[in-house]
């Protein structure tokens, strides 16, 4: 339900990880690219994969985040690497980031996931990574297909934009 | 006046693009749709939605915090 032609923009993205942060920026630029009529192919391979779950449950962590800054009654906190030690930290940091993003009115990454298929963006999991982590195609939404390397290749050939997040 | 009119009030981005974007395929060319937005970055995107895919901005404005558009379906 593209408008396509022959002038039409094409672009893929290369979607590696699977936190819950990570999760937005792909999701955000594939389905606001196919609103503007571009064509959109996603490629999730490694920790991705956990994106394309039937259930998802995504999660946030403290550790890795230097540049975290919460906001907290009405200061940022900044979240030190070492706080993700402490028992329980990283499941609080994960609430606190689903309560922001409802309060926020954003997008939760399940209707995201959902717009994306309803605007046909090809989504693509890779056979490699499904096999290295014993996940099973059952577990993923219907709406995917399995390729390897050359078939996220041969669209970016063609891609004005290729993306990897 | 407007043919139809989106009421996207406390959404953030993208989802006033996506909801957007959702009306204007059920409409017919040269149809109104006006979209109330609270996203200050509704403005930049809204151009740049019309701009990307013909349809035709005809007026933005706000009220307080309130932005409304008005695009005419392509």
């Amino acid at each position: 339900m593209l408008d396509t032609g022959d002038n039409t923009k094409k672009m893929t993205i290369i979607v590696t990880k699977g936190t819950l942060d990570w999760a937005y920026p792909p999701f955000i630029l594939g389905t606001t690219a196919a609103a503007m009529d571009v064509e959109v192919t996603m490629f999730f391979t490694f920790y991705g994969l956990g994106l394309l779950k039937k259930d998802l449950d995504l999660k946030i962590s403290t550790l890795g985040n230097p540049a975290m800054q919460m906001p907290m009654g009405g200061m940022h906190m900044s979240m030190p690497n070492i706080v993700s030690m402490v028992p329980g930290v990283d499941r609080m940091a994960t609430t606190m980031m689903k309560n922001l993003i409802k309060k926020k009115g954003v997008a939760s990454i399940e209707d995201l996931r959902e717009a994306a298929v309803e605007s046909e963006v090809r989504i693509i999991a890779c056979q490699m990574t499904l096999d290295l982590f014993e996940l099973d195609k059952k577990d993923m939404i219907d709406e995917i297909e399995i390729g390897g390397a050359a078939t996220w290749m041969e669209e970016a050939a063609k891609s004005d934009i290729n993306l990897y997040i | 006046m407007a043919d139809q009119t989106l009421d996207a009030k406390g959404l953030n981005c993208p989802l006033p693009i996506l909801k957007t974007k959702k009306m204007i395929k059920g409409m017919t060319a040269g149809q109104i749709l006006e979209v109330m937005a609270t996203d200050p970055g509704s403005i930049a995107d809204m151009t740049a939605f019309c701009n990307q895919t013909g349809n035709e901005l005809l007026s933005q404005s706000n009220e307080g915090d309130v932005y409304t558009f008005e695009i005419k379906v392509a």
